[in-house]
């Protein structure tokens, strides 16, 4: 069955059309090889196998009638923080204890709409608070790749882990994920898979549990720049249900692969050369210049002076949201609830029992960022430095098409690293180049473009335009032929 | 700017998270930590800058002010602790 497994969505919807194979073989395949990886990779907190298999079988059903969907018979891995109807759904908290919606998200809808079959929920960190997938509630996720010659388990990156482990280990054909500081990119990133975070208000925020709602995109993880494209056409829309989804009609995302770059102008910032940057990730980052070069690209250097200021920005920002978000967990509608001497006490001991520790940090700052006599200093001024960082690039894309930066200034770190875990703000710096376009609201994309020194994989990242995903899947698709796929030796 | 002890119990209760005096003493060293780093945006010029409000430039929607859903009661009150006949039950706050 392993090789049903290792079939790109491409190629698995054209086996299926073709009625090589069929999609409820395809789910068991899948199903099989989650039992068998997810003690040792932990990317599940649920599998829906019944639930899959019956999607299947309508899935077979359409393809038979002739009425297949985009996406008909494919299974995909949902991150935690969708609304799935009547299925596990906690943003990986133990303060949405045993929640199940009533309610599907947008996002979600519109891949079981085009055909696509559901194996389960990923891990996640806790309401997509992390760099490396170590907050959740339900344990670390194991990156299936591991340093040449060693045998220590890496985080998979965060908050998307359990979505960029899964795909990296074929435990599912592609997968949901969100990124609101770099939870898409960074885990693609130390993965070698391709996720991209597309403009602000292309997929619909409509139930997905909100963490920063002026920063929270949903978008694909995939083994390839094709099925990214595949799966990002079928999650974009417009939504009634979202007052910032925009109304602009999605393209066909996958007929932008193998359009020439040629005259096309890509922009390298020089604020992206930070002190402290591994060797390996500076040559990279020239490697893909020159990739870019040969395709026939002009490279044209580029300033945007705020950078350094997106990382303090956002860690205001995404706090003060994520705290008045959060104020919903109150042990009275859904979830945990310890009893306490009267209401106040219920609510601060639920919470208090319910949320993990960074996330209490993140409610903490924002409460105290947002609390009277502070608002000026931290939330004002941040929202200021927002609208320089958003000028900085717009500023820059009078002049080029695209911008290419690393993904991550390092490859994947160890699970339990002690350094980062004593320093809160050593892990936030994980998220230094990817940070900068959620706050300007841009879409940015991690490509695969090699291995370290170490064996690990190492992305590099292009940022767009606001909607010009198609310039972005046009870019990575000569990125990753120029520097091939990558996956990890198997282990589990 | 730095918080002491009695500024993190008030934004603990402000938040509505207990915490211990252990977790609080924790607490305030990484508060600060977190905002010693973010203490370098006020070097950033932002005379005459406004503030974003909006991530992308768009007329907020609008739609007819009528009801488009609902009866779903049941649904409401499906994954509540504690319900009697879809109301949410809470300890009791009024004397």
């Amino acid at each position: 069955m392993s090789e049903l497994t290792s079939l790109t969505i491409a190629e698995a919807r054209a086996k299926l059309v073709a009625k090589e194979i069929t999609a409820v073989e395809l789910t068991d395949a899948y199903v099989q090889a989650i039992e068998a990886a997810n003690d040792a990779i932990n990317a599940y907190v649920t599998v829906t196998g019944d639930k899959a298999r019956e999607m299947a079988k309508a899935s077979d059903a359409r393809i038979a009638e002739g009425k297949a969907g985009a996406l008909e018979g494919i299974p995909l891995g949902i991150k935690d923080l969708f609304a799935t109807r009547d299925v596990h759904t906690q943003a990986c908290s133990g303060i949405l204890n045993r929640f199940k919606p009533k309610y599907e998200s947008t996002v979600t809808q519109n891949l079981w709409d085009d055909g696509a079959v559901m194996l389960g929920k990923l891990n996640m960190d806790e309401f997509a608070m992390g760099s490396s997938n170590e907050t959740s509630h339900y344990g670390p996720v194991v990156n299936p790749w591991k340093a040449s010659g060693s045998n220590q388990q890496l985080v998979p990156g965060g908050s998307s882990g359990g979505s960029a482990a899964a795909v990296a280990a074929h435990l599912c054909a592609g997968a949901t994920a969100t990124d609101t500081g770099g939870s898409i990119r960074q885990p693609a990133a130390f993965t070698g898979t391709v996720g991209i975070k597309p403009t602000y208000g292309r997929c619909s925020r409509w139930g997905v549990v909100a963490f920063a709602s002026s920063l929270d995109q949903a978008g694909p993880i995939a083994r390839d720049v094709r099925d990214a494209a595949i799966l990002l056409r079928s999650m974009a829309s417009t939504d009634a249900k979202d007052t910032t989804s925009v109304d602009i009609p999605v393209p066909n995302y996958e007929a932008s692969l193998g359009q020439s770059l040629k005259g096309m102008r890509i922009g390298i910032p020089k604020e992206y050369r930070v002190d402290g940057m591994p060797d390996d990730v500076e040559k990279l980052w020239q490697q893909g210049v020159a990739w870019l070069k040969d395709a026939g690209a002009e490279i044209v250097d580029i300033s945007l002076p705020h950078t350094k200021y997106a990382l303090p920005a956002y860690y205001i920002v995404a706090p003060a949201e994520a705290s008045s978000n959060l104020a919903r967990y109150d042990g009275v509608r859904y979830g945990l609830r310890v009893d306490g001497k009267d209401i106040a006490d219920m609510y601060e001991k639920t919470r208090a029992s319910g949320f993990g520790t960074e996330v209490k940090r993140r409610i903490m700052i924002g409460t105290y960022v947002l609390s009277a006599g502070y608002y000026d200093a931290y939330y004002l001024q941040a929202q200021k430095v927002r609208t320089l960082i958003k000028r900085d690039f717009e500023l820059a894309f009078n002049d080029v098409d695209a911008i290419l930066t690393p993904a991550t200034p390092s490859s994947a770190f160890a699970i339990g690293d002690e350094a980062l875990a004593a320093d809160p703000v050593a892990m936030y710096l994980n998220d230094i180049f990817t940070v900068t376009v959620n706050m300007a609201g841009l879409p940015g994309l991690s490509v695969p473009a090699g291995l370290d020194a170490k064996g690990l994989p190492l992305g590099l990242q292009l940022i767009g335009r606001p909607f010009e995903e198609g310039t972005l899947f046009k870019t990575a698709h000569v990125i990753e032929q120029a520097a091939g796929k990558f996956t990890p030796a198997k282990w589990w | 700017m730095s918080v002491d002890l009695k500024t993190v119990k008030r934004v603990a209760h402000l938040a509505r998270i207990a915490l211990s005096e252990d977790e609080a003493e924790r607490m305030m060293g990484e508060l600060n930590g977190i905002l010693g780093f973010v203490e370098q945006l006020s070097e950033v010029d932002v005379t005459g800058v406004e503030p974003m409000t909006s991530v992308t430039p768009m007329a907020m929607k609008k739609r007819q002010d009528v009801v488009t859903d609902g009866g779903k009661a049941d649904d409401i009150v499906a994954n509540a602790p504690e319900t009697d006949r879809n109301f949410f039950l809470v300890p009791k706050v009024v004397e």
